[in-house]
């Protein structure tokens, strides 16, 4: 079956072409040896030359592939007796988010994942990855159940955004995503985040706060989509690979500015060339970090997890005068006032 | 000759044309349309005395409606923010800051400080939606964040008034990260149970909304204001079709039971107070507590 490539892709795909030719030419029986491993030669320098290059809105193309392992891959191969629990006991199940429980080498675990479709009618009915609110309240429910019962917890952020729906908004996404944020400080459990596909905005960050945050190589996690934000600043969504290496949202400049732990490798080209490659170093990653988080005490992870986040974001600190009053709080000395007089 | 003489020009003195109202002097309602004495409109706290609407306050403007008058101390004014990811959209985001810096009083989306209202102290943080879309960046929430830790050091409540679009995406992913630092401030002062009013005006939308502007013991919001996770907008895009009216508004956020109560600005600053007291002060009797027989 034909794989769906992207344009970047097409001198491989021409290289490729040529070598199939090559083989039936030499399955005939004519001598194409030296040719064959000229083209052998040239398909990879290729590959090497394109995927080690890979721009920044090159990759989010390939995290978005329909192809690539999807959450409900990586559960079924890495976790036995998976068993998903659902609905968020207020208001319905969100089938664009997968919860349960399940054994990862020997060690219970709950497992929560965004999961998209292989195809429409799939991602239709798993609403593109998109959660709406009783998606978050799901998560936060099962993510309960693991601090309850002293389970560490493994999730899987791969989505476009949240839904921005009417039903959504009626049932309060602001809401269920600021609740799961601030929830996820409280917990007592190990949590690691594996970023996997698209890690778009809140709605990633919803189920997003982790002990560790380890993200695919190919994963792209951002404030916004580069077409949403293209088409705000740009005011042309066709400006998406400017916004997107404006936005910084590979994996390389995430580990640079300290928001993720740990990149996680992807075969040549992407995951979905490989995808038990992909799931095997998922696993290596998953394992690793788990062993390294077990041992913590319920009070040092959540110390730990708070103050990571606390550290993040740039900004300039001048020290001045006021500086020094706000800091040093001694003197009631007001550094400004509001006009008591309004403007003309 | 003659000692003087008439000119042989005229002279035409410059009048403004009579339709021409000057600059600033008359206020247009966007809501009814009509137009409103400049300085009434200020004395009713920029609501249009004549249907209502409420409009945007500047976060000095705020301050100086809720605060006791001579009582606001300002906090952190000395964190700056800087272009860390070199962002550059139609203009650098270096520029965007020093025009939005150059613009109004504001120095950055937000001032937190310390005030009293109505004789109670209190922390207060208060957004401007002028800077930025009131765009929450590293300096928003690192100066929302201290806010709360302060809170939870000196024991005082926290009042914060949200306006924002949501996260600045000129620093992309480290605005997103706010969200997460602010929420986490949040869970510190439910644990160390320091009150929290969170109170959004128009409009409190996205990342602001989905972290700790949802996040407080009681949530007010003003009158007609637009809040919610995504705006209207992109909704209306990926749905094709019309909204509701009053979709998003403060009544409508209300009937859904996402917020607990909407207040008049009028009203506010003595709402403010009483919900504080209701948590903070010292219980004083003025009658004599008898217990009840049984």
């Amino acid at each position: 079956m034909a794989m769906t490539t992207f344009e970047f892709e097409k001198p491989i795909v021409d290289l490729e072409a040529r070598l199939a030719e090559l083989r039936q030419r030499e399955a005939a029986g004519e001598d194409v040896a030296s040719e064959l491993h000229v083209a052998e030669m040239e398909l990879q320098k290729t590959r090497e030359s394109i995927y080690r290059n890979l721009t920044p809105h090159q990759r989010v193309l390939i995290a978005r592939h329909f192809d690539r392992p999807h959450s409900l891959d990586y559960i079924r191969a890495l976790f036995e007796q998976f068993t998903e629990l659902h609905g968020d006991r207020q208001f319905r199940d969100d089938p664009s988010v997968v919860c349960g429980f399940g054994f990862f080498q020997g060690r219970p675990m709950a497992v929560i994942g965004q999961q998209k479709g292989k195809d429409v009618k799939e991602n239709v009915a798993r609403n593109f990855g998109m959660m709406h609110p009783e998606g978050y309240r799901k998560a936060l429910r099962v993510m309960k159940l693991a601090d309850k019962f002293r389970r560490p917890i493994a999730i899987f952020i791969d989505t476009p955004g949240a839904y921005p729906g009417i039903g959504a908004e009626e049932r309060g996404q602001a809401e269920a995503i600021a609740r799961n944020i601030m929830e996820m400080f409280t917990l007592n459990v190990p949590i690691v985040v594996l970023i996997i596909g698209e890690g778009a905005s809140g709605g990633a960050l919803g189920i997003g706060v982790g002990d560790r945050v380890l993200m695919l190589e190919n994963a792209w996690y951002s404030v916004i989509s580069p077409e949403g934000c293209a088409s705000i600043l740009w005011r042309d969504a066709k400006m998406a690979p400017v916004a997107a290496a404006n936005l910084k949202l590979t994996a390389t400049d995430l580990l640079q500015l300290g928001i993720i732990d740990d990149i996680i490798a992807e075969p040549l080209g992407g995951a979905h060339r490989d995808p038990l490659v992909a799931i095997e170093n998922v696993r290596v990653a998953l394992e690793q970090a788990l062993n390294e988080l077990t041992p913590l005490a319920p009070d040092v992870l959540r110390r730990l997890r708070h103050a990571k986040y606390r550290a993040m974001g740039k900004f300039i600190e001048e020290v001045s005068e006021t500086a020094e009053a706000a800091a040093g709080d001694t003197t009631p000395g007001p550094t400004s006032r509001p006009p008591h007089s309004r403007k003309p | 000759m003659a000692w003087f003489r008439k000119p042989q020009y005229t002279t035409l003195r410059a009048t403004p044309p009579r339709d021409v109202i000057p600059e600033g002097l008359w206020f247009k309602c966007t809501e009814c349309v009509n137009f409103i004495y400049r300085k009434d409109f200020e004395r009713n706290l920029m609501v249009c005395p004549k249907c209502g609407a409420h409009f945007k306050m500047s976060a000095m403007e705020r301050i100086a409606m809720l605060a006791d008058e001579g009582t606001w101390e300002e906090f952190n004014a000395h964190i700056r923010p800087t272009d860390a990811l070199k962002f550059c959209d139609s203009k650098p985001y270096e520029k965007r800051l020093k025009d939005a810096m150059s613009k109004g009083d504001a120095n950055e989306a937000v001032r937190t400080g310390r005030c009293k209202i109505d004789g109670h102290t209190v922390l207060l943080s208060v957004m401007d939606f002028n800077f930025i879309g009131g765009s929450m960046g590293s300096v928003v929430g690192e100066r929302v964040t201290r806010l709360m830790e302060r809170a939870c050091t000196d024991r005082l409540p926290v009042i914060s008034v949200a306006t924002s679009g949501g996260a600045r995406m000129q620093e992309s992913i480290l605005s997103l990260m706010q969200m997460a630092k602010t929420s986490a401030a949040c869970a510190m002062l439910a644990r160390e149970r320091i009150p929290y009013i969170s109170v959004l005006t128009d409009p409190t939308t996205a990342g602001v909304m989905a972290s700790f502007a949802s996040l407080g013991d009681v949530i007010v919001a003003e009158p007609g204001a637009l809040i919610g996770f995504a705006g209207p907008r992109v909704i209306q895009q990926t749905i094709n079709q019309i909204l509701p009216r009053g979709f998003q508004r403060s009544d409508f956020v209300l009937a859904h039971g996402f917020v607990d109560i909407v207040v008049e600005r009028k009203y506010l600053k003595a709402t403010l107070a009483r919900l504080v007291s209701f948590f903070w002060d010292e219980p004083k009797s003025t009658a004599k507590v008898v217990p009840m027989a049984l």
